[in-house]
Formats: structure tokens, C-alpha cells, sequence
């Protein structure tokens, strides 16, 4: 697989390590989340066969997170993203 | 019609006239007493006990395609009792007992062959680790013995022992390990369930589920509404989409492993080698093929097919332990869709919907677990409470703590 990076352009898919869904970027406040809500985002996932997105980190290369937004049955990718960006629009990291 | 070395030779002098088809093919009937969703080796197995073992009737295991096409026909048939943890390890000497009694029991042959698996050793804190495992699984009933270097030398002599990198120190072994014919696991068990008049219907995908006030009615299927007053869902690597029709999410992610056969060769390798550092496991068919394997691709996927990089990985692995192999050509490579949940260990459990039980969470290591989850899985079903050896594998072991993590990973299904 091929990931077109925002910054570096196309990049063999080797070049990264895989976490998993993009849901991951939001996690819940410790302060004031409950257990469930806490356990549902470390555990629980969609796990969809068809669009999905996903955090990849570039580690042999420029160390970014990116969210790929990939086909799990067909593993055409139709976009790819900054994590940085993604998370920024979620209101995180202000 | 049982099978016994008579009957193949009455048939030889008879001009084998007399085989049937080995199960019927019926239509569904409107209601059963339990549907069993998913029709490789767990499904049936839990249909075959139900009927054999818990005495109970009017039973459908329901297959999408055709039986056996799942991964219990995609596995590279490894079976072991060799886990650490008080979780895990009574369920698989569970299983592994009941695959030593397995063909008499459902009167087919299965070639289960207890050739003995090795896990190779390559540092001092590994042996310590593999001493503690060793120690686990005696105390659990199982077996198993170190070796030395010049035993698994004896053993194995073309290995690759001074590697720089990972040299050979020992292993640890399980005599009583070793491989089953992945197939006739599947026809064996589908066999004895429909001889007990267990409907083994295939082409029926479940496609929604008619829950009411918490209760489960029956299934949508491509052939129709089937009612049943309990359901259990056994699909593997299609778990999450299955039970997404009771609303649940699952603490698990579909990834595909790949396995891979070469040309036919003299006998060489007598047991089962895992190399788990260089990520390549490998044992020889009766045929002659080294069947071998490496890691999951590493993301998410219902492909049934790998990709390039981990073929090379695992012939890597396979170079670096057995250089032998590099004068192998490869015949076959193909995938499987993983249940990979959040601890590596499996779930067998009531779900929030009266009627509704799910089996799942497999990960790459399900084959041998096969008599133990269907044993298990039709105790939960018939009796509403847990068999004592799967007694752990809850959902609700992530929210409370209690995760079975034999290898320290954490919630990252891709490292189990
Ligand atoms: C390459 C590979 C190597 C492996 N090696 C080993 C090994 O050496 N040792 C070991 O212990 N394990 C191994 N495993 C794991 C093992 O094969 C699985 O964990 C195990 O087979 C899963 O259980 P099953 O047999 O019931 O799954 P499957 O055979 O996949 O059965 C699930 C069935 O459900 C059906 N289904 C799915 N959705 C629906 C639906 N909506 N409606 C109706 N039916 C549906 C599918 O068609 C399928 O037939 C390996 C797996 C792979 C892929």
C-alpha cells in the first residue's frame, strides 16, 4: 500500500506503524468522564468492513500521525490527513 | 453410516456404491430451539455438542457460504496446550484432551497427529520466561519439557543455531502438541451434529437480527426470517458485523493473517516449530508441503488475502532460522480474517439481549481450541451459566480489570 503523506507525498505503507481507528483522537476527559464511557474507547471499536479511519505514524519518516481514511475490503485509500489537523478541528489541543 | 475399516473394504469389493452424501441439505423450517450462526469449526462443534452431550433438539447452524470455507479451512493446523495464564490454559488442556478422544468420539478421521511442538529459545530471560510457561502448564495438567541446544540439535540439525542475532539456546516443548487435518475437523464435526439431526444450512447469511423488549425472536437471513428462542453467534473474523444487528460493539478488530505452503519435499521437519522472535512458525504436511506462517498484516482488514511485505517478512524469518528453505519454492500463499480482540484472548458469553450468546475473539490461534469452545459454548447455550474452564472469558473482563493478556500488549489488537 501506498500512503500519499500531506507533507512528504506517496510513502511505502512500511514506512508506518499502525494504531488503529481515528476514534481514538477522542478520548474522553479523565477528570469528568465515567469508567464506561473510559472502557467503551479503549475497547470497544466499529471495526466496519468497508470505509474506515485510521491513525498511522510515520515512524520511518518525518514521525507525523496522519489519519488514513482506507477501504478494509479493498484497501483503496481516498484520503489522508495531518492528525495534528484532525484533532485541531475537534476542538482538541486549544 | 458409520465409517470402520470394514465398511472400506465391503465398499472396495461392492464397487463403492454404497457412500452417501455425508450430511443432508435442508430448507430451513420456521422456528428452532437454537440457531447457531456461522459454520466453521466452532459453529459446528457447538451444534454437535448441543445435540451429543447436552441432550438437546431442534438445532440450525446457519453458513453463509458453503461449511468449512472459513478459517478452519484456512489455518495452518496447529494444536497445543501451551499458554501461562490461569485463564487460558485449563480451556486449551481442555481441548487438547478432547482432541486425543476426538475421532473415536465422532467416528471420523481426523488425522490428529501428536508429532510435538517446539518454541525455540535464543536468550537467557527467554528460558526463564519459557521455564515459568512450562511451569503453568504442569500445573494445569498439561506437559512439557525444556530442551537443550544439542536436544532441539538432535532433533533438528540443519537449523541455523550460531545466528548472530538470534542464536538457538533450547526450547520449549509440548510432546502432546502437534497437528490436526483442518478440514476434516470441519466434515467430522458436521457429520456427527446432522446425524443427530442437527439442520446444517448452508447459503443462509444472517442479515439482522428481530430483537423485541430485550429478547432475541429469531434471524433475517438471505432465505427468510428463522425464529429460535436462542441464537449463538460463532462467525469469527465477522463478529463485529454480526453482532453490530444486536447494536453491540465489540472490544475487537478484523485483521488478515496469511499462510503459505512450498513444493512437496522429502520429510524432514517430524513436529512443529515456532521461531515467535523471528516471527515464523512452520511443520510439514503429510504431503510433503512446509506449511508455515509469520504475523498478522497488522491492519484492519476483511480482505480475505494478504499483501507483499509480510510474505517477505516471514520468508525472512523462515531464511534466518532454516536457510534449507531458501532452495524451497512456494506453491501456495492465502488469508484469513482474524477475530483480534483487545486482549488476544477469546470471549464465550451471554450478550445484553435475552437469547443472544456470543463466541469470538479467536485471534490467529482458534484451530485448537475448536472442541473446547463448541464443548463450552453449548454448555453456556443450554445451561445459562459458563463451563468452568471458559469461566473467564467475559465481555465484561476489560471493564472490570480482569484482562487475559498472555503477551503484555495492551488494548492493540495488531501485537497480540
Ligand atoms: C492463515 C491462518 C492460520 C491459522 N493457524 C492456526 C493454527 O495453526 N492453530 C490455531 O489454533 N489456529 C489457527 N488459526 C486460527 C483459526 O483458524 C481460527 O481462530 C478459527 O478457525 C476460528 O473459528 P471458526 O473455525 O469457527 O471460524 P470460521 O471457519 O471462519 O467460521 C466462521 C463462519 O461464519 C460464517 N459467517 C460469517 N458471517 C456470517 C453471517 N452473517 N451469516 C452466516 N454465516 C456467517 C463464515 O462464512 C464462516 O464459515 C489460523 C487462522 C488463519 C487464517
Amino acid at each position: 500500500m501506498i500512503i500519499n503523506h500531506p507533507i512528504l507525498g506517496p510513502r511505502d505503507a512500511q514506512e508506518f506503524v499502525y494504531l488503529g481507528d481515528a476514534s481514538l483522537i477522542d478520548r474522553p476527559d479523565g477528570m469528568t468522564a465515567g469508567i464506561e464511557s473510559f472502557h467503551d474507547y479503549l475497547y470497544n471499536r466499529d471495526n466496519p468492513a468497508g470505509l474506515h479511519r485510521e491513525l498511522w505514524y510515520h515512524e520511518q519518516g518525518d514521525r507525523s500521525w496522519l489519519v488514513v481514511t482506507r477501504n478494509t475490503v479493498s484497501h483503496e485509500i481516498t484520503s489522508v490527513e495531518l492528525a495534528r489537523d484532525v484533532a485541531r478541528a475537534r476542538g482538541r489541543s486549544k | 453410516m458409520r465409517y470402520s475399516g470394514f465398511r472400506v473394504i465391503a465398499e472396495a469389493l461392492t464397487g463403492h456404491k454404497g457412500w452417501k452424501p455425508v450430511w443432508r441439505d435442508p430448507a430451513p423450517q420456521a422456528e428452532y430451539d437454537y440457531i447457531i450462526v456461522g459454520g466453521g469449526g466452532h459453529g459446528l462443534a457447538t451444534a454437535y455438542y448441543l445435540a451429543k452431550e447436552f441432550g438437546q433438539a431442534r438445532i440450525a447452524v446457519l453458513e453463509k457460504g458453503y461449511l468449512g470455507g472459513g478459517n478452519v479451512g484456512r489455518n495452518t493446523t496447529i494444536i497445543r496446550s501451551n499458554y501461562l495464564l490461569d485463564g487460558n490454559e485449563p480451556f486449551y488442556e481442555f481441548s487438547l484432551k478432547l482432541w486425543e478422544g476426538l475421532e473415536q468420539d465422532f467416528n471420523y478421521n481426523a488425522m490428529v497427529s501428536q508429532r510435538g511442538i517446539i518454541n525455540l529459545i535464543h536468550t537467557d530471560a527467554q528460558r526463564d520466561a519459557f521455564t515459568r510457561r512450562g511451569n503453568g502448564m504442569i500445573l494445569n495438567g498439561a506437559d512439557a519439557e525444556m530442551l537443550s541446544r544439542d536436544q532441539v540439535k538432535a532433533m533438528y540439525p540443519f537449523l541455523n543455531f550460531d545466528n548472530a542475532r538470534f542464536p538457538i539456546k533450547g526450547a520449549l516443548m509440548q510432546r502432546r502438541g502437534g497437528t490436526v487435518r483442518h478440514d476434516a475437523v470441519a466434515w467430522g464435526y458436521a457429520r456427527g451434529a446432522d446425524m443427530r439431526g442437527v439442520d446444517l444450512i448452508q447459503n443462509c447469511e444472517v442479515t439482522g437480527m428481530r430483537i423485541e423488549n430485550g429478547r432475541i425472536l429469531g434471524v433475517e437471513t438471505s432465505r427468510g426470517f428463522i425464529g429460535a428462542k436462542k441464537v449463538g453467534v460463532a462467525v469469527a473474523g465477522s463478529s463485529s458485523k454480526v453482532m453490530a444487528h444486536a447494536g453491540m460493539r465489540l472490544p475487537m478488530e478484523s485483521h488478515v493473517l496469511q499462510a503459505f505452503v512450498s513444493e512437496g519435499l522429502k520429510p524432514f521437519i517430524d513436529g512443529v516449530m515456532t521461531f515467535g522472535a523471528g516471527h515464523f512458525y512452520v511443520s510439514q504436511s503429510d504431503k510433503g508441503g512446509l506449511v508455515f506462517g509469520g504475523d498478522i498484516d497488522g491492519y484492519n482488514s476483511y480482505a480475505q488475502r494478504g499483501n507483499l511485505p509480510v510474505i517477505e517478512d516471514v520468508a525472512e524469518g523462515g531464511m534466518a532460522l532454516m536457510p534449507a528453505i531458501g532452495r524451497a519454492r512456494l506453491l501456495r500463499t492465502w488469508g484469513g480474517i482474524m477475530d483480534m480482540s483487545m486482549d488476544g484472548s477469546p470471549i464465550i458469553d451471554k450478550t445484553h439481549v435475552d437469547g443472544l450468546y456470543f463466541n469470538g475473539g479467536w485471534c490467529y490461534g482458534g484451530f485448537k481450541a475448536t472442541p473446547a469452545s463448541g464443548w463450552c459454548f453449548a454448555h453456556l447455550l443450554a445451561k445459562d451459566e459458563p463451563h468452568k474452564t471458559a469461566a473467564a472469558y467475559r465481555f465484561d473482563r476489560f471493564l472490570k480489570g480482569l484482562m487475559i493478556d498472555e503477551k503484555g500488549q495492551g488494548a492493540q489488537p495488531n501485537l497480540h
